[in-house]
Order: C-alpha cells, then sequence, then structure tokens
C-alpha cells in the first residue's frame, strides 16, 4: 500500500491509497481524481494522464520513458518534472508521492 | 504499366462472408457510399486481422482491423511512418502539400507545438462563447415542421464558421473554406474534381487569399488567430509557401469534415436508436458521454495510412520496408475485445471516451476537444428548442473510404 497525493491546479489535495503494481494513473481512475483522462488506457499513447511530479520524488520515480518521451514532445505545456502516470508504476517506495494535475489535459 | 488484371474493383454487392479473402479492397469508396463496409470489416476482424489485398486500384496495400493491433502501429512512429502521405493514394511530388500531420518527429514536434495554442483548452474557454452565440444563431433561423437538407443548414455552416472564427477568416467569404477543403480531400471523378490538376487552381486561390492575410498580421501585433500564430511562431515565420499551404489546408480539412460529419452523424444515429435519444432528452448532463459515442460511432475519417520504414511483423504477418499499411479506425472502434457491444449506439457507454477515432500516438489529433466542444454546446442548445430533429428521407453518404460522411441528411425539426 502507497499513499499518492493529487494535488489540482487550484490546490486541492487528494490522498489514495495505492496497490503495488498498478500505475498512479489507474489508482487515480479507480478513485475518482479529477483531471486525468487516461483517454488510452495506459498504452503511452494518449498523453491524457499528465502530471507534474514533486521535485523531491523526481528521482524515486525515475527517469522519463522512450514512449513517454515521444508524447510529451508534442505538448507546448511540457515542464522538467513532467511525466504520464501510466509509466508510472506504484512500489512501497513510492509511498507519499506528491503529483500535481495540470488545468487541462489536452 | 502493367494493366490491372480485375477491371471491376468496387465490391458493392459482393457476399462479405463467401468472397476470397484476398480480393477484399476496403480502399474503394463504393462499399463506404453504399454503407456497405461494416461486414466486410468484421470478416477481416475475424479471418484476417492484419490483411494483404494485393492488387487494387490504388496499389497493394495492408489493412489493420484489430483495436489493439491499431494502437500498436499508431505509436510505433519510428517503425511505421506518416511521411511522405497519410492518404492511401501515393501522390507524386507535386501534388503533395507539405503538412506535419505527414511528417516525423522532429519535424513534426516542432511545428505541432507552434500551432497547437489555438486550440489549446485554455484558448477554447475564451471561444465557448462566441461558438455558442453562432449555434444559437444558426438553430434560431431554422424551419420548423418541414423537411429540409442538416448537412447544409447546419453541419457545413457550423463548422465553416468556426474555421471561420479560429482563422479570424473575413466572415462573408467563409464558404471559400468549405470549398477548398473539398477540394483538398477530393478523389477525382468523385464530383469536386476529374483529376488531380483540377486542384491547383482552387488551391492556388487558396495560398493567395492566406498569404495576404498573413501579410496584414504579420505586421500587426500577434494575436490568438490561427495565421498570426503561424506569421509570428519562431518555427513558423519562414515557412516557404507550398508549406504554409500545406499547414492552412490541414487545419481546414482536419476541423471540416470530420466535425461536420459527426454533427450530421449524431442526428443519424439518436434517429435510428429512439430509446436512446429518449434517455438523452430525460438527462441532458449525459452530453459530454454521448459527444465521445458519436465521434466513435461515425468514425468521420476511416483510416491513417503509415508506410513501413522496416522489415517488421504484425500480428504475424511479415511487413517489408516501403508497404502502405492502413489503420481502419472505423473497424478497431467495432472490436469486441476491446469495446463493449460495439456495434450497439449508446450513448451512456462506460469509457467512452476510448475510442480510435481522434487516432493514438503523437499525430493524435490536434483539434479534439475543440470538435467535442462543439458537439457539446450543438447538443446543448438543441435540446433546449427541439423535442425532435427526426429523419424524414434516406442520407446520401460520401463517394469516400477515408472521409465517413454525409452529403445530405433530410430532416424535421419538432419545436418542444
Ligand atoms: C470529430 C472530429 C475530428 C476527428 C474524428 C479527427 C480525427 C483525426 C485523426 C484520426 C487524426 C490523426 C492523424 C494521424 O494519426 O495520422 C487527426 C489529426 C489532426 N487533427 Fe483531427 N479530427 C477531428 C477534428 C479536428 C479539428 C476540429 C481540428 C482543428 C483544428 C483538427 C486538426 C487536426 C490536426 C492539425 C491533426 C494533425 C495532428 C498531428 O499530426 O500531430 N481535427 N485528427
Ligand atoms: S493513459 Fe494515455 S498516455 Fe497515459
Amino acid at each position: 500500500m502507497a499513499k499518492i497525493h493529487f494535488i489540482e491546479h487550484n490546490g486541492t489535495e487528494r490522498v489514495v491509497e495505492a496497490q503495488p503494481g498498478e500505475s498512479v494513473m489507474e489508482a487515480a481512475i479507480g478513485n475518482g481524481i479529477p483531471g486525468i483522462d487516461a483517454d488510452c488506457g495506459g498504452a503511452c499513447a494518449c498523453a491524457t494522464c499528465h502530471v507534474f511530479v514533486d521535485e523531491k520524488w523526481l528521482d524515486k520515480v525515475g527517469p522519463v520513458q522512450d514512449c513517454e518521451d515521444g508524447m510529451l514532445s508534442v505538448s507546448n505545456d511540457r515542464r522538467p518534472n513532467s511525466r504520464l502516470a501510466c509509466q508510472i508504476q506504484v512500489s512501497d517506495e513510492l509511498d507519499g508521492l506528491v503529483v500535481t494535475t495540470p488545468e487541462f489535459q489536452f | 504499366m502493367n494493366a490491372p488484371k480485375r477491371k471491376v474493383w468496387s465490391m458493392v454487392g459482393r457476399d462479405p462472408e463467401t468472397m476470397p479473402l484476398e480480393e477484399i479492397d476496403l480502399s474503394h469508396p463504393g462499399i463506404w457510399r453504399a454503407n456497405e463496409y461494416l461486414p466486410f470489416l468484421a470478416r477481416l476482424r475475424r479471418d484476417d486481422p492484419v490483411h494483404y489485398c494485393p492488387e487494387s486500384a490504388v496499389g497493394p496495400y495492408w489493412s489493420v482491423t484489430k483495436y489493439k493491433d491499431i494502437v500498436q502501429v499508431d505509436t510505433s512512429h519510428n517503425i511505421f511512418s506518416s511521411e511522405p502521405t497519410i492518404g492511401i493514394v501515393d501522390i507524386t511530388e507535386e501534388h503533395n502539400l507539405p503538412m506535419f500531420i505527414a511528417m516525423d518527429p522532429p519535424k513534426h514536434d516542432v511545428q505541432r507545438r507552434t500551432v497547437q495554442g489555438v486550440v489549446a483548452p485554455q484558448n477554447l474557454k475564451n471561444l465557448e462563447p462566441i461558438i455558442r452565440e453562432r449555434v444559437c444563431s444558426i438553430l434560431d433561423s431554422l424551419p420548423l415542421n418541414e423537411e429540409f437538407d442538416w448537412v447544409e443548414r447546419v453541419s457545413i455552416e457550423l463548422t465553416t464558421q468556426m474555421l471561420a472564427t479560429l482563422f479570424d477568416f473575413p466572415f462573408d467569404d467563409r464558404r471559400k473554406l468549405t470549398y477548398w477543403s473539398d477540394v483538398a480531400t477530393a478523389i477525382p471523378g468523385g464530383g469536386v474534381i476529374d483529376s488531380y490538376e483540377d486542384r491547383a487552381e482552387p488551391l492556388g486561390e487558396c495560398l493567395d487569399y492566406f498569404t495576404r492575410l498573413w501579410n496584414e498580421r504579420v505586421n500587426s501585433e500577434p494575436r490568438n488567430d490561427l495565421i498570426s500564430m503561424l506569421a509570428h511562431g519562431e518555427s513558423t515565420r519562414n515557412m516557404p509557401p507550398h508549406e504554409f499551404l500545406g499547414n492552412i489546408i490541414l487545419l481546414i480539412v482536419g476541423g471540416n469534415d470530420t466535425t461536420r460529419n459527426s454533427i450530421s452523424g449524431g442526428v443519424l444515429a439518436l434517429n435510428e436508436n429512439p430509446e436512446e435519444y429518449q434517455k438523452l432528452r430525460d438527462n441532458p448532463a449525459v452530453i459530454p458521454n454521448m459527444v465521445s459515442e458519436i465521434i466513435r460511432w461515425q468514425t468521420p475519417l476511416a483510416y491513417m495510412r503509415r508506410t513501413a520504414l522496416v522489415d517488421t511483423e504484425l500480428g504475424g504477418k511479415q511487413i517489408k520496408a516501403g508497404d502502405k499499411v492502413v489503420m481502419w479506425y472505423a473497424s478497431g472502434n467495432r472490436d469486441g475485445d476491446v469495446i463493449d457491444q460495439p456495434d450497439r449506439f449508446w450513448i451512456d457507454r462506460p469509457n467512452a471516451r476510448q475510442h480510435l477515432s481522434f487516432g493514438f500516438g503523437i499525430h493524435r489529433c490536434m483539434g479534439n476537444r475543440l470538435a467535442e466542444m462543439q458537439l457539446r454546446i450543438l447538443w446543448e442548445e438543441i435540446l433546449k428548442r427541439f423535442h425532435t430533429v427526426e429523419v424524414v428521407g434516406e442520407p446520401e453518404r460520401t463517394y469516400s473510404s477515408f472521409v465517413k460522411g454525409y452529403v445530405k441528411l433530410p430532416v424535421r425539426l419538432h419545436p418542444l
């Protein structure tokens, strides 16, 4: 079990209990977190699960995957801490992870 | 040149269940206009999901018909290129307009980033009141209780007005946009043009017109319309004329037929499924979900084409470098392995956003939020005015295996 904090663009914070093995996107969708659409269902093919990872957690979540890099590089909204939530696997290590959702998914 | 062995390419009237697999040719427009394509798609999904058509009017090509295979092709841009074109017809260099939909990274990414701001959700918020105003005035001008063509009076008119807004294009000339879009997507012999040479004159006129707008805007402050963005954008302001025209056409075409045919398709689908229409009247809150379902059900672009860059394998088939690979979104959207009850038009469908109509991967539709917004506003306003938009005659469908849509849809309005 890992607690994940989702902060909406307006500051509203929600905490969910995620299962190791699922993705951060699945944890969000499964718990009705707004701001994540996940139109492709986790295939790294739509970029509508874009999140910004809190700086302190960047090392722990690991590097951007190749497929993610391709999708993120067509976005105007990309920042150094941009990730696709479907490509971050939940683990005990990530207990306490903080991510912010963008105002709009594109 | 070898003379084609088969003279009759059309599959209209042939039996999808028994005809030899290798003769199935989805590229021929006939079965799409005749609305006979679905059983052919179902046959391929079942018997030969990655299918080779050795001979057709557009040459040999692969058809990919299962949802998951389509996603795989769409996300493997290093293997399946969008260059030189995303249409099934190979066109010669001189008739090929450069546009980022038909470019690979890095050029694609740079150009897309430059123009996508205009349809970014932030900008759409500003556009929403204007679009709503235009929707209302179109709907309020329609005759009640008498037959008219929905395609002409609503679908075309609304999409054209929306495009004019995006480009900040002189409003009274807006039908030119529709015309240029029709010319750019037309197949020779389909009624709009007789040969690709026929495109030269209207497209030249289009280029001149937009060049004039460009010159006006490059000399004034940057604004939020597309032309101004292109004229001032770092990666686009030195674009050669040919490429400028390509991108203009891309945005006109991208936003034109697709949205137009979703507007018509929604009316038709609700008429064919009266119980869904009743659900909608009872609960307008379902509109955003219904919009996604309409776009899946209609699949306004039946396919996108890729070209294999290397030898590769897909669904157990050996694809060779240089082969044409066609992803039939119209088929993937009916694939029961991924989509529950795929042939049902179901406005409160769970996971309705999960469909292929916008493509996936780096070329995923740039205008998807704009299209959804237009359809949402339209249906919100329709429900405030009319009890039923009744289809009162057979729709006439587009002669194309690419643009899946309607030429005519006779309707009668029943007020609340
Ligand atoms: C229901 C309406 C629409 C549908 C079904 C649709 C469908 C598609 C599809 C399937 C693609 C993928 C192309 C590929 O993978 O090769 C695409 C790309 C694109 N669409 Fe749309 N579209 C719609 C509305 C719009 C609108 C309103 C615009 C207006 C701006 C637009 C602009 C574009 C552009 C610019 C691309 C190219 C993106 C790229 O290559 O990165 N589309 N569209
Ligand atoms: S869900 Fe589509 S990219 Fe993550």
